[in-house]
């Protein structure tokens, strides 16, 4: 003990000190450190099949490579490189009509009548860009069958991350300079999944610790109720955009109907 | 020559037959109940009231469409006061809306969706409230614009114009109360918005919202506070000053379109007994029943749709009702950059200017108008004949360049909308809007003003040439020429009855004494006479019956004056007597 007290002053005392800390720090955050579960992240793509690989890489060269660069390797502004996006990602953009690109612009727009590849090619695609690098599969399909789905709690998630842009009622909402959170009627809840897990054009990432698949399943059943009508009571909704609505229809039928009343009673005789 | 309803003579002479027959004989001309009651109380006298005259015009039910709204809205409230519950207390949701089972929220919510699916009937009512609430909103904004554009707030009603104008005030801040209470996401946004206004008054602005929150932002305060000023406080005022504001109109009576016969010290139209009465009240029905009708068919407010308040959330497409939407509109609009510190104090005048500044200047300036009018035209006589807008072409235009910069104000509230709607940028949009509002109301004045003048140039084109027959006559020397039809005397009478205001200039002489040397003139007069220049330094002015009988090219030089224009007279009071229309002297 004082042989060791001796050393406290030695300047090499500072550097082992140092070294100590900052591999206790690393090997504290490396064992505390979040994990998302295994099965979300394919880090291995050993099960996949390489014909698929083969026949995506063809497709992507013939589909994608002229903006995005025959590896995926990205091309300036033209388009990004696609090593780590992973599958889900591919089959949101590729499967919703979003890619591939119609036109540059501000952002890719959802275009489900130009969806131009069948399913089986999409998944090639999508098993030839997830080759490229470990990124988030496509989603369990137990989690999009929305079986058990608590709508109530998948509410209250969608009010606090996701109604800030797209609305409450999922309606959709403007963002800066042109880009947009599109409205979310008539989404697959396998791209609405999708879409959450890789945050496609402006919007951030909710990966499975910050919502939980369960949860992402909840939120979906929260947003697939208002489709089929969970919140039309009273009437017709008048496209569910708030008070803007109102005030269009108040100004335009309903003091109209009334203003109409209020000439036929003053041209009619008493 | 206008035409003539039919059927009027016939329901008054049964109305009066019915008086007469059910008459008894204790007195010969009233109802026994009538006769018990006015040698108690004397309400015999009111019945002068009945006998009230009440000109009819279409605009004239504007006004009306906001007294019936708020009869509803006072009906319905009072429904949805027996199962609100004021309270910003936590509950769980534990009734029949699946979507929010079990979800955390206020008793004010939670009663708020108990109304809307528990009680029967809640929600039509809930709708019918609301609906009510915009339409009486509507009603009043279209109002105060037909007085304005008539100039019905001219002497003697300017009083009348300002308690008016309060009551504006108060119907907007009654709807932004009630809007606040079921304390969903959109309207706690909206408290939270109030919180941020009140927030921005230099110095005073914290000590502000704690005396109105009890504490900070949200407290449990705010909502058992709004209610009681939404369902006591306001009301009571709103409706007392309504009272003063209708009986002031049965004090001065109703003012009055010109036309034949209608003058400056008549009033023309139906009694309010039997016939006004009969088309108000239906009025009343036509009102409640087309409201119930939106009502039951479009959903206004779906509380359920927003979820319940929580300081953390917000949805996009954020919108108050539009009576806020100005205001709200102006926030938009400031530029981010007006805030700074000093001292470690910020001061926020991009949210004082659009809401503490704009909210009481928007009222000061549409009370103070008739004032300022009146000073620059120096006219201090009395008006019940209405101006026809295009006559007073700068009042106008003046007021259609500040419909414009309200409107513009008022459209940037929802410039997200418009850019998701139209898929436009939501940064270009703002710009738009910042430059539009300076730059619209001075185009829409020039545009209105040349509009108003050119219209009057059409209605003297029309006086003295009549209207294009589209017959081509050939003299017997070769001349071609189309046949005029000269307007009769009653669609003329139209187009020449008004006075056009004259500027100063003009009217009060030169600004130099007789020797040639200006006259000392103090600023304020100097402004005085520049606004009047400025108002009636353009203008059309209506046609004399010289210039008529000058325009009669076969030498009518009697055109109008003399024993034509009593026969005219005599025939104006025939038809309107025909018409059932009684004409009362204003004393």
């Amino acid at each position: 003990m004082s042989k060791l007290a001796t050393y406290r002053r030695s300047p090499i005392a500072l550097i082992v000190l140092l070294f100590l800390g900052l591999t206790f720090t690393g090997t504290a955050y490396a064992a505390l450190q979040p994990t998302a579960p295994a099965d979300a992240y394919s880090a291995s793509n050993a099960s996949e099949d390489v014909d698929d690989v083969e026949e995506g890489r063809k497709l992507f060269l013939a589909n994608c490579a002229s903006c995005h660069g025959k590896n995926a390797e990205g091309n300036g502004t033209a388009g990004p490189s696609l090593a780590g996006v992973g599958a889900a990602a591919v089959d949101f953009q590729v499967g919703t009509g979003r890619m591939p690109l119609a036109a540059p612009g501000v952002q890719a727009p959802a275009n489900p009548n130009q969806v131009n590849f069948s399913q089986q090619e999409i998944d090639q695609l999508a098993a030839f860009v997830a080759s490229l690098g470990p990124g988030p599969d496509v989603p369990d399909e137990e989690y999009t069958d929305l079986e058990n789905a608590d709508i109530a709690n998948g509410g209250m998630i969608f009010r606090t991350n996701c109604a800030m842009c797209h609305n409450s009622s999922a309606q959709g909402g403007a963002l800066t300079r042109g880009k947009f959170a599109p409205d979310l009627m008539g989404v697959e809840p396998s791209h609405m999944y999708s879409a959450m897990l890789t945050g496609p054009q402006s919007m951030p990432v909710f990966n499975d610790a910050t919502i939980t698949p369960q949860e992402k399943e909840n939120v979906i059943a929260f947003i697939v109720n208002i489709e089929e009508g969970g919140n039309s009571f009273g009437g017709h909704d008048l496209g569910s955009i708030g008070p803007a609505g109102d005030a269009v229809f108040i100004w335009t039928i309903g003091i109209g109907l009334l203003i109409g009343a209020a000439v036929w009673l003053g041209r009619k005789a008493a | 020559m206008t035409t003539i309803p039919q059927g009027a003579g016939a329901v008054r002479d049964q109305s009066e037959a019915a008086t007469e027959t059910t008459a008894d004989a204790a007195d010969p001309k009233l109802p026994p109940p009538v006769v018990w009651a006015d040698e108690r109380l004397g309400v015999a006298k009111g019945f002068g009231l009945f006998k009230k005259v009440f000109p009819d015009h279409w605009s004239f039910l504007l006004g009306e469409i906001a007294m019936y709204s708020l009869i509803i809205c006072l009906i319905t409230g009072t429904f949805l006061t027996f199962w609100f519950v004021p309270s910003m207390g936590h509950v769980i949701y534990d009734g029949s809306f699946v979507p929010l089972k079990g979800v955390g929220m206020s008793e004010a919510y939670a009663s708020t969706l108990n109304i809307s699916f528990d009680i029967k009937g809640g929600l039509l009512i809930r709708q019918l409230h609301h609906w009510a609430a915009l339409l009486f909103i509507v009603g009043i904004a279209l109002h105060v614009a037909r007085v304005f554009f008539t100039g019905a707030f001219r002497k003697p009603r300017e009083i009348n114009w300002v308690i008016g104008t309060v009551l504006s005030l108060l119907a907007c801040i009654e709807g932004f109360a009630g809007y606040s209470l079921p304390d969903d996401l959109l309207s706690g946004t909206g408290i939270r918005a109030m919180n941020g206004f009140m927030s921005s008054a230099p110095v005073i602005g914290t000590y502000l919202t704690f005396f109105v929150f009890g504490g900070q932002f949200p407290g449990e305060l705010i909502i058992p506070r709004l209610y009681i000023a939404h369902v006591l406080l306001l009301p009571a005022i709103l409706v007392g000053l309504f009272a003063v504001h209708i009986f002031l109109v049965f004090w001065h009576k109703h003012t009055q379109y010109p036309g034949p016969g209608r003058t400056n010290n008549n009033v023309v139209g139906f009694p309010l007994l039997p016939v006004y009465t009969a088309k108000a009240g239906g009025f009343f029905f036509i009102v409640f029943g087309v409201t119930a009708l939106i009502a039951a068919v479009v959903t206004i407010n779906p509380v359920w749709a927003y979820g319940p308040y929580d300081p953390g959330q917000v949805t996009a497409g954020s919108q108050p009702d539009f009576y806020m939407w100005f205001s709200d509109g102006a926030l938009r609009l400031l530029p981010g950059w007006m805030e700074f510190s000093i001292f470690g104090v910020t001061f926020s005048p991009q949210i004082f200017l659009g809401s503490l500044v704009l909210l009481p200047l928007v009222w000061i300036i549409l009370g103070a108008y008739p004032f300022v009018e009146q000073w620059i035209t120096g006219d201090k006589r009395e008006h019940h004949l209405l101006d026809r807008p295009r006559n007073a072409p700068v009042r106008t235009a003046v007021g259609a360049a500040a419909i414009s910069m309200y409107l513009v104000l008022a459209v940037a509230t929802i410039n997200d909308i418009i850019a998701i709607k139209l898929h436009l940028s939501i940064n270009d949009i703002t710009v738009a809007l910042r430059v539009l509002f300076f730059i619209l109301p001075v185009i829409v004045f020039m545009v209105v003003k040349r509009l108003c003048l050119s219209l009057q140039r059409a209605d003297r084109e029309l006086v003295l040439h009549g209207t294009e027959s589209g017959r081509i006559m050939r003299t017997p020397e070769g001349r071609f020429y189309e046949v005029h039809e000269e307007l009769n005397e009653f669609d003329r009478w139209h187009l020449v009855q008004h006075e056009a205001q004259r500027p100063l200039s003009l009217t009060a002489g030169p600004d130099t004494d007789e020797y040639g040397v200006e006259r000392p003139v103090g600023p304020l007069e100097s402004m005085r006479r520049k606004l009047s220049e400025f108002y009636f330094k353009d203008r059309i002015e209506p046609v004399t019956p010289s210039e008529l009988a000058a325009a009669h090219h076969h030498g009518e030089a009697e055109a109008l004056p003399g024993g034509q224009a009593r026969a005219i007279k005599e025939s104006v009071e025939r038809a309107d007597e025909t018409a059932g229309l009684r004409s009362d002297d204003r004393t």
